[in-house]
C-alpha cells in the first residue's frame, strides 16, 4: 500500500492497466481507499463485492467519469488520470454498460461506426466534398463495423434500429460497438443482467472468443458468481471501498475474508448478501 | 455476409436524400420559368392572383428563412442543442454584407469585383458571390466564439444562455455608432443600401441584367434558391458522414458517446459552427433582398418563428423543416393579410388578421403538439419513436417476438 511511487517491476508481465493506490472520496464519504489494480496484458480479470462495494466508483475512475482523489491510472505504459473519457476511450479503453445504453434510433451499423468517430479524420469539408479519401474512409469503416456485428453473431441485423433489436442482441451490440474503439481493455459491466443460466454459459464462451480472437484485456464487473468463477483467470474483491482480496477463482472461493464480506460474520447483521 | 451486402452498401433512404437538393433546385427552376416566362402570357384574373396571393418577394422571403431554418436544424435537429438565440448568425451574416457591400466606410475605398451603384463607389464593395463565403466564415467563428464557453451547459441552461446571445448580438449592432468614436454598425438607424447582387458572366444571357436590382424579383428567387439548395446539399452530406452520426449519437446519449471515443465539446462546437455558417448566408441574403439593415429586424421573436419551423416541419428531417419554413414564412408574410383582406370583404368585418398570427402560431403548435407532435414530414427515425412501441415495452407485455415470422 505505500508502493505508490516505485516505478513498475521491470521483469513483471507486461500490464495493459494498472490503477496505483486509487482513493475517492465524495466529501466527507471515501468511496474508495487506496486500491491498487492490475490487468495483465490479454487477461480476463473480474472485480467483484457485495453492494455499495464501490466497483462502480472505481470502474468509472478507469473510464475517466471520475477523477480520482489520489492515485494514478496507466493505460498501457501511458498516464491516462484525469483525462476526459473520449480521450481514454481513444486510447484505449472500451466498455459497456450495466443498463444498455445503445444509440436507440441509430442502427447497428451505425452504433458500430460511432465507436470508430476516433479513428475516422474526415471532418466538414472532406464529407461535404465527398472526397475519395472520405468515401474510402466510409467505405473501410462499414466494412469493418460488419465484420464485428458478424463477429459478435447479429450481422444480419446490421440496418435495424437498435431500440428494435431483442435484448440479447442488444448486449451482443454494445460489445461490437466498444470493439469498434480497437481497445487494449474491454470493461464490461454486469454484462449477464437479465440473462439466463443459458445464455450466461454461452456468454462466458463469448468472453473468451473476445479476448482469443481480439487480443484484448477483459474485465468484468459481475453479480453472478458462477459466472465469474468459469470466466476469470483474477479476481479482485472489493468491500467497503477496500480491496480485500485478490487471486484466482479458487484462491477467492476459499477466502474467509470474502465469504465475510459477502454473507456477514456470523453474529452480524447487515448489508450486502445480493448473490 | 460482407460480400453478400456489398450490392446494399448506400441504402436506398440515403440515395433518395442524396437527389433532395437536385429535386428542390428542378422544382425552383420550375417555378422562375413561370414566373419569368409564363405568367406574363396568361389571363388578368390569374396574373392577380399569383400577384397578391404569391409575389415573388414573399417566396423571395420564404427561400430566405428555409436557409436558415435548414442550418438551425442542423444545431436543433441533428445535434439535439436547443439554441434560442439563432438569430444573432442571422444578424452577423447580415452585418457582414452591409459592411463588405455598401458605402458605408467611406473613409476606405476597397473594391474587389464590387457591384456599386453608380455614385457610391466609396467605401467598401466586395462582390456579393464572395460576401457570401465570408459571411459564412465569420459566423462560423462567432459560432465557435459564443459556442465554447455556452456548450459546456446542457439543455434548459443551453437554451437559456443562447437566448441571451441571441439577444446580446443584435443589442451590440444597435449600439455600436460610437466605439471609441468609431461608427461601427450606424445605430438604431442601420446601414443601407447595399450593393445589388452581380450576375457576373450570366448577364451575357439575353434579358438578365447585370446587377438585380429591387425589382428584379425573379432573378434574386432564383439566387436564393440556389443558397437554400447550398444548405440543404451541405444539410445532407454532413448528414450521413463521421460527424453527422457523431451528433445523432451526442443527441441520443452523451454519456455514451464521450465512452466511445466521440469528443463532446468538439463535436457540439462543429454542429454549432456549421449551422451558424448556414445562417451566416442567410443573413448575407437578407441583407440584399432588403438591402439594408437595422439592428430592430434581428429580434428574439425570429428566433423562435425559425425553431418553430423546425419542430413544426418535423426535427432533423429537411424536407420537413424546408415545408415548415416556406409554409410558416408565406402565412407571416401573405398568407394572413390575403386571407384577412378576403374574409373582411367577404364578411363585411374589420379584422387585423396579421396582428393575430402569434396567437395563430400558438395554436397550431399547441393543436400539433396534440395531435402530430413529430412534425409535418418527421425524420424517419423519429417517427419510431413517437408512434411505434419499444420491442422492449411489446416484450414486456407478453409478445413473443421471436416466434413470430418477420
Amino acid at each position: 500500500m505505500t508502493a505508490t511511487s516505485t516505478a513498475p517491476d521491470a521483469a513483471a508481465p507486461p500490464l495493459s492497466m494498472r490503477a496505483d493506490a486509487i482513493t475517492i472520496k465524495f466529501g466527507g464519504l471515501t468511496a474508495v481507499r487506496n486500491v491498487n489494480f492490475t490487468i495483465p496484458d490479454q487477461a480476463i480479470v473480474s472485480l467483484i463485492g457485495p453492494n455499495g462495494a464501490g466497483k462502480t466508483t472505481f470502474f468509472n475512475v478507469l473510464t475517466g467519469l471520475y477523477r480520482p482523489t489520489t492515485g494514478r491510472v496507466h493505460l498501457g505504459e501511458r498516464d491516462v488520470t484525469g483525462l476526459p473519457p473520449h480521450r481514454i476511450a481513444d486510447l484505449g479503453l472500451a466498455r459497456t454498460f450495466q443498463n444498455i445504453r445503445l444509440f436507440n434510433l441509430m442502427t447497428a451499423e451505425e452504433n458500430v461506426l460511432v465507436a470508430m468517430h476516433s479513428h475516422m479524420k474526415s471532418g466538414v469539408f472532406r464529407t461535404v466534398l465527398k472526397t475519395p479519401a472520405q468515401r474510402r474512409e466510409e467505405r473501410v469503416g462499414r466494412e469493418f463495423a460488419r465484420e464485428l456485428l458478424e463477429f459478435v453473431g447479429i450481422g444480419k441485423t446490421w440496418d435495424e434500429y437498435a431500440r428494435n433489436l431483442s435484448y440479447g442482441d442488444q448486449r451482443r451490440l454494445e460489445v461490437a460497438r466498444a470493439l469498434a474503439l480497437r481497445p487494449k481493455v474491454l470493461l464490461l459491466d454486469e454484462p449477464t443482467a437479465g440473462m439466463n443460466p443459458q445464455e450466461s454459459a454461452r456468454f462466458v464462451d463469448f468472453v473468451h472468443r473476445v479476448r482469443d480472437e481480439q487480443k484484448i484485456s477483459i474485465l468484468l464487473i459481475e453479480h453472478d458468481m458462477s459466472v465469474v468463477m468459469r470466466v476469470s483467470e483474477r479476481i479482485t474483491v472489493l468491500d467497503r471501498g477496500e480491496k480485500i482480496a485478490e487471486g484466482g477463482p479458487s484462491d477467492i472461493r476459499n477466502d474467509q475474508r470474502v465469504v465475510e464480506a459477502y454473507l456477514g460474520k456470523t453474529g452480524t447483521e447487515g448489508y450486502g448478501s445480493d448473490t | 455476409m460482407a460480400t453478400a451486402t456489398t450490392g446494399r452498401e448506400a441504402p436506398t433512404l440515403q440515395r433518395r436524400l442524396r437527389s433532395l437538393p437536385v429535386l428542390f433546385t428542378a422544382l425552383a427552376l420550375l417555378v422562375f420559368v413561370f414566373y419569368q416566362f409564363i405568367l406574363g402570357g396568361l389571363v388578368q384574373p390569374i396574373q392577380d392572383f399569383f400577384d397578391s396571393w404569391l409575389p415573388l418577394s414573399s417566396l423571395n422571403q420564404c427561400l430566405i428563412w428555409a436557409t436558415l431554418a435548414v442550418g438551425l436544424n442542423i444545431v436543433v435537429g441533428y445535434a439535439g442543442l436547443l439554441d434560442l438565440g439563432y438569430v444573432a448568425f442571422w444578424a452577423i451574416g447580415g452585418y457582414v454584407a452591409a459592411w463588405l457591400m455598401s458605402s458605408f466606410f467611406s473613409q476606405w475605398s476597397v473594391n474587389i469585383f464590387g457591384s456599386a451603384p453608380p455614385g457610391l463607389e466609396a467605401g467598401i464593395h466586395i462582390n456579393f458571390w464572395l460576401v457570401l463565403p465570408i459571411g459564412a466564415a465569420v459566423c462560423a467563428l462567432a459560432g465557435v466564439i459564443i459556442g465554447a464557453p455556452t456548450l459546456r451547459l446542457k439543455s434548459d441552461y443551453l437554451a437559456l444562455v443562447t437566448l441571451g446571445f441571441g439577444e446580446i448580438i443584435p443589442e451590440i449592432f444597435r449600439n455600436g455608432e460610437d466605439v471609441n468614436g468609431f461608427n461601427l454598425t450606424n445605430g438604431v438607424k442601420g446601414i443601407d443600401p447595399i450593393d445589388p447582387i452581380p450576375m457576373g458572366p450570366f448577364h451575357l444571357f439575353p434579358g438578365v441584367p447585370a446587377n438585380l436590382g429591387p425589382f428584379d424579383n425573379t432573378y434574386k428567387f432564383l439566387v436564393y434558391a440556389l443558397l437554400t439548395a447550398v444548405a440543404i446539399f451541405i444539410s445532407l452530406r454532413i448528414r450521413v458522414g463521421r460527424l453527422g452520426r457523431a451528433w445523432l449519437a451526442i443527441r441520443e446519449d452523451e454519456l455514451a458517446a464521450s465512452m466511445m471515443g466521440v469528443p463532446l465539446m468538439k463535436t457540439k462546437l462543429a454542429a454549432y459552427a456549421v449551422g451558424a455558417a448556414i445562417g451566416g448566408l442567410g443573413g448575407v441574403a437578407y441583407a440584399t433582398l432588403t438591402s439594408g439593415v437595422i439592428p430592430d429586424s434581428f429580434q428574439f421573436a425570429n428566433s423562435i418563428i425559425l425553431l418553430a419551423m423546425v419542430v413544426l416541419g418535423g426535427m432533423g428531417n429537411v424536407w420537413g423543416v424546408l415545408l415548415g419554413a416556406l409554409v410558416l414564412e408565406w402565412v407571416n408574410s401573405t398568407g394572413l393579410q390575403q386571407f384577412g383582406a378576403s374574409f373582411n370583404s367577404g364578411f363585411g368585418t374589420d379584422i387585423n388578421f396579421p396582428s393575430y398570427n402569434f396567437l395563430i402560431f400558438g395554436v397550431l403548435l399547441i393543436v400539433m403538439m396534440l395531435f402530430r407532435r413529430e412534425g409535418l414530414l418527421p425524420e424517419a427515425r423519429t417517427r419510431q419513436v413517437l408512434q411505434e412501441p419499444e420491442r422492449g415495452e411489446l416484450e414486456a407485455v407478453g409478445a413473443d417476438l421471436e416466434g413470430t415470422p418477420v
